[in-house]
């Protein structure tokens, strides 16, 4: 039995170690959570004090303010379309890295390169390559095809911003290579014997076999595309001059938090509502997709 | 016996086989080539238009004629663009140091010693990975505000120096792959916990750290909610990313090829880095994702 004194010491110095983080906490995190909570009840400006008004900025939102509805279908979109598309195109470029025998490190750095490129370094290069006389454009006139407007059509913005997401999936990429390159040889081999096609060796050796590394990757890619800020401000600015433009196609949720609480009037109780209800969605979402994952993902060892 | 009926029965199956492979490698290195090319396309399309002139920057073509070398002098006169960069790699760099002092200890605290309450604290720190980050701006712009930090680099830099989750995972994963031996021995020896950690742990985990303090300098880097929130009253604050952003909307239009440059300026510090340092950081992506 150690003496009290060190146990003492031994509690002390895991307090000291765990400071910065503890500290960090308190102050960036729990206390700003419920600060904002509160905020949310209240009318709040920078200023004048933040005065009691109950629900009404819940009320508003939801029942009065055609702006809120427009930013949340406009992120549900980002949900329904970017994310999956970005977890099929990782999947699919870390698959074709997985098939040349040689050269694959250095198809692996050009393909990761794009994601070193800063957020807003690469949304400028994809307004100038979609824009309205730009090289694409250039080439579909060429094949005599449609010309869109791209970031200029409400139509077509959104799309261009998954395409500016495409080109930047090296991450999941990496992850999806690394979980691929695990596969184990032999349960392949096997079901070649079996007779197994190339779809059915995918779909019941290959997918099983990475399915944490996908859900890893959809819960983080959730969680963006509810964050999704910089490229949609970038790009509707240098497009059209304007914020969330062409006619709110590009206006997501954090982007109206932004604008409501710091741009506008700094209505910073509406800004807290909003950012209140990102957080339970999320919460929310998270927690579904975490349920789900016991029907399709399968961690090594443990049988379904 | 065997082996002559070997070599006279199938005397054609070696070449099929091996024609067969060339045209199989030959069928992947074409699809590689192929998603090459689209990775690598716009990198080369902005090159190719920082070096056009204004007129020809509007007209679709593909080469410059004749290379305009002198965008890239035109950005600096255009923007204070010196300035930027030294903000950038303030931020960046006491940003990174900051993450790295903060998360080592915690991380140690975590993945190297028992204590009552490990799991919960464990599991707050996971949890605070899925926390949106506007659900905090509101109160930290307020407060901010009251100590006169907003239009500084103050708000960006200080709160690094207090832990993050995502470095924090990182670390612990990597921590715990290094033998408990290791620290009972110097246990035995009379280490303290302190010393067990900056003279075992660390210097094995260099790895991990470098890059905990590259992912956090190039999230600095690449960072534009941040400084957009907290210096975007004051110009003399900006950094890369919000200067880039801002200086589209200097004029009318878009002046596309000194944009380009001034894109092509933001982003060889991080290419370059990329080169030098990519192991480093295909293992910390790697170590995260997998074993996360």
């Amino acid at each position: 039995v150690k003496p009290k004194s060190q146990r003492l010491g031994r509690r002390t110095t895991v307090l000291l170690l765990l400071s910065p983080w503890a500290i960090g906490f308190l102050l960036f995190t729990a206390y700003p959570m419920i600060a904002t909570l509160y905020y949310s009840f209240t009318r709040f400006d920078l200023v004048n004090n933040p005065k009691w008004v109950g629900l009404d900025n819940y009320r508003f939102l939801l029942t009065k303010d055609p702006l809120f509805w427009q930013t949340v279908r406009n992120t549900l979109w980002l949900l329904i379309f970017m994310v999956p598309l970005r977890i099929l195109w990782a999947l699919c470029a870390a698959i074709v890295l997985t098939r040349p025998n040689r050269g694959r490190s250095f198809y692996r750095t050009l393909y990761f390169l794009p994601t070193m490129v800063p957020a807003v370094a690469a949304t400028l290069a994809f307004v100038f390559i979609l824009n309205v006389n730009g090289p694409v454009n250039h080439v579909l006139h060429f094949l005599h095809l449609g010309q869109p407007l791209w970031f200029q059509d409400p139509r077509y913005a959104k799309p261009a911003l998954v395409l500016l997401g495409l080109w930047g999936v090296g991450d999941t990429m990496i992850i999806f290579l690394a979980g691929l390159l695990d596969v184990p040889a032999h349960l392949h081999e096997a079901a070649v014997l079996d007779g197994a096609n190339a779809w059915q060796r995918f779909r019941y050796v290959t997918f099983p076999s990475i399915s944490p590394v996908v859900f890893f990757s959809l819960i983080l890619g959730m969680i963006g595309a509810f964050q999704y800020f910089t490229e949609g401000y970038v790009a509707s600015r240098a497009a059209n001059g304007s914020v969330g433009a062409p006619n709110g196609s590009t206006f997501f949720y954090p982007l109206l938090i932004f604008h409501k609480g710091f741009e506008g009037e700094g209505l910073l109780g509406d800004a807290s509502a909003m950012a209140w209800m990102l957080f339970v969605v999320i919460m929310i979402v998270t927690v579904l997709i975490i349920r789900s994952s016991r029907r399709w993902v399968f961690y090594q060892g443990g049988l379904k | 016996v065997s082996a002559v009926a070997k070599t006279t029965l199938r005397p054609t199956l070696p070449a099929e086989i091996r024609r067969r492979r060339a045209l199989q490698s030959i069928a992947n290195h074409a699809l590689a080539i192929t998603f090459g090319i689209a990775f690598a396309l716009p990198f080369l399309i902005v090159l190719a238009t920082a070096l056009m002139t204004r007129q020809q920057s509007l007209s679709g073509q593909i080469w410059p004629h004749p290379f305009r070398w002198s965008n890239f002098t035109q950005v600096f006169s255009d923007v204070p663009l010196i300035r930027y960069t030294i903000n950038t790699v303030v931020y960046a760099g006491l940003s990174a140091i900051g993450t790295v002092v903060s998360c080592i200890p915690v991380a140690y605290a975590i993945s190297r010693m028992r204590w009552r309450g490990r799991q919960a604290v464990w599991i707050l720190i996971l949890s605070t990975l899925m926390l949106p980050a506007q659900v905090t701006i509101v109160p930290l712009y307020v407060t901010f505000d009251h100590l006169h930090w907003l239009g500084s680099l103050k708000p960006l830099i200080v709160p690094s120096f207090f832990g993050d989750a995502f470095s924090i995972l990182l670390l612990r994963q990597f921590f715990m792959t290094i033998p408990q031996d290791l620290s009972d021995a110097a246990r035995i020896d009379g280490a303290n916990e302190w010393q067990i950690m900056t003279k075992v742990i660390v210097p094995l985990a260099r790895p991990a750290i470098a890059a905990v303090g590259l992912f956090a300098f190039l999230y600095a880097w690449d960072d534009f909610f941040g400084p957009l929130l907290y210096t975007g009253s004051n110009s003399k604050a900006w950094t890369l990313a919000v200067g880039l952003q801002q200086f589209t909307s200097t004029h009318n239009t878009i002046v596309w090829n000194t944009t380009m440059a001034a894109a092509v300026l933001f982003m060889v510090p991080v290419v370059v880095i990329f080169f030098f340092a990519q192991r480093v950081f295909v293992e910390g992506v790697t170590l995260t994702g997998v074993k996360g």
